[in-house]
């Protein structure tokens, strides 16, 4: 269910303010991600300048950009592994600036994946993905492992969940790390430039996973370069460049006409490699 | 070997004394140094500071006096505490080892990955969960080495609780040899010191490769 063209091009509209105006009036009633005008600095470095954008639920944003134009900070601000300076995130109606906020409960609610996969190295891919189910959420072994053992299954390592990660290929491994996500049930799942670290017979691998839940009506927001995957299931794609959104389109419009010069050049050197 | 044999009771009563105060110190160290690493890591700048104290104090300064120091201190005429000599070698050798115990755990902290810690969090770990279940096993992995040079260490530094009297090896072999003006009491005391560190160095060894894992 990815809605029709209109609502697609609505929801660029919206998400397409221009960068510095003020968030004029409360988000739509179906956005999960919320960013208000946020800024952030680290040190006298500015790496996002009042960034505004939204996910929708049900939506796949796909966020590309030059390195070091804030899309990764921009991700992290979403689960608080960033705070903000100013502005505001929220995520399905939590402002993660309210101070009495439990950042636990949401963040069990967003998945995360990370360009370096990060899976815990002393614990085999089964006690990977149990570890949460049962020390958040309070599952019985039974149960979490139950629900790993799917999990793997969906992934499509089944047989792996004696091994441990080292013994893993990269795209098993992160495959392995989006079970992991998934075993907690979350709502929402960001993906950190997912295919990056991974050679390219594996990239695909990975881009299936992900692209099977997109389909299943995941809310998904995705740093990625992978312009054929945002070709086929993002809603939106959004660009940045120096800590600011210069344009917000749908695929087909990035493909076709992209209005920024700065848009043309970058799209320039991902497509032509 | 006569003086040995004579004697057997009372030098393995010794052993056994060396025995159970090494297990008890490296216990109640390694106890110190996980809590006082971990404030030290995430304790903030008060936390940081007064572990940072902790561990300068009681490892710049010799373990003899330190043992003197305590022995005076819980004496009856003081606190009161404990006359037992070998209790008050458990408390000094534990706070003293605990503060080498501190810095090694703390490098293994460092050595993780402060992206595990993301990782975890993510997932909706609490701080502490984190801590417990994806760095300190990792970091215990790490210092494997270090721990078991810091175990044979303090096994050798029990020998200074006999300067306050704690009738441990080497005070019991020194009182069979001084009794006999034998040397052989003295060379079963090494031989036994022998005994407890050498199996150390083994075990450590195997812990370290059953326990390995790529990062």
């Amino acid at each position: 269910m990815l809605g029709n063209p209109e609502d697609k091009a609505a929801a660029a509209a919206a998400a397409a303010r221009p960068a510095g105006a003020r968030p004029a009036s409360p988000p739509a009633a179906g956005a999960m991600i919320d960013v208000r005008d946020v800024s952030k600095s680290f040190g006298s470095l500015r790496v996002l300048k009042n960034v505004s954008m939204q996910v929708d639920r049900g939506q796949v944003v796909v966020v590309i950009g030059p390195s070091g134009s804030g899309k990764s900070t921009l991700l992290r601000c979403v689960n608080r592994l960033e705070t903000v300076d100013s502005g505001e995130v929220v995520v399905d109606g939590r402002s993660l600036s309210d101070p009495k906020l439990n950042v636990n409960a949401v963040r069990r609610e967003i998945g995360v994946v990370f360009q370096s996969f990060n899976l815990f190295p002393h614990l085999t891919v089964l006690s990977n993905l149990t570890l949460a189910p049962m020390n958040v959420l309070k599952l019985d072994r039974a149960a979490a492992e139950e629900r790993a053992r799917r999990l793997l299954e969906k992934v499509g390592i089944p047989d792996k969940a004696d091994a441990l990660p080292t013994q893993l290929s990269g795209g098993q491994q992160q495959r392995v790390a989006i079970a992991r996500a998934l075993c907690m049930e979350p709502r929402i799942m960001l993906f950190d430039e997912p295919t990056s670290a991974l050679d390219p017979e594996m990239i695909k691998e990975v881009l299936d996973v992900m692209r099977d839940l997109a389909r299943e009506g995941m809310t998904m927001m995705v740093v990625s370069h992978e312009m054929g995957f945002a070709r086929e299931v993002a809603d939106r794609v959004i660009f940045m460049d120096q800590g600011e959104i210069v344009e917000t389109g749908t695929p087909e419009h990035f493909f076709s006409e992209p209005e920024h010069e700065r848009t043309k050049r970058f799209l320039g050197t991902i497509l032509r490699h | 070997m006569d003086p040995i044999v004579a004697n057997l009771d009372f030098l393995i009563g010794g052993y056994a004394t060396t025995l159970k105060l090494s297990a008890g110190a490296m216990a109640l160290a390694l106890a110190i140094g996980v809590l006082v690493a971990s404030v030290r890591v995430w304790g903030g700048r008060i936390g940081s500071a007064a572990g940072g104290a902790y561990v300068e104090f009681f490892r710049n300064t010799p373990l003899l006096v330190q043992l003197f120091f305590y022995a005076v201190l819980f004496a009856p005429a003081n606190l009161g505490l404990s006359r037992d000599p070998v209790v008050v070698a458990l408390v000094g050798l534990s706070v003293y080892t605990g503060a080498y115990v501190t810095e090694v755990i703390r490098s293994g902290i460092l050595s993780v990955d402060q992206r595990q810690s993301e990782a975890a969090r993510s997932l909706g770990l609490s701080q502490v969960q984190t801590l417990r279940r994806v760095v300190l096993p990792q970091a215990f992995r790490t210092v494997i080495p270090p721990l078991g040079n810091l175990s044979i260490a303090l096994v050798k530094n029990t020998a200074v609780a006999s300067a306050i009297g704690a009738l441990e090896l080497l005070q019991a072999g020194s009182i069979v040899s001084s009794r006999t003006f034998r040397l052989e009491p003295l060379a079963g005391v090494v031989v036994a010191y022998l005994s407890i560190t050498i199996p150390l160095a083994i075990l450590t060894g195997h812990l370290e490769r059953r326990l390995r894992f790529a990062r």
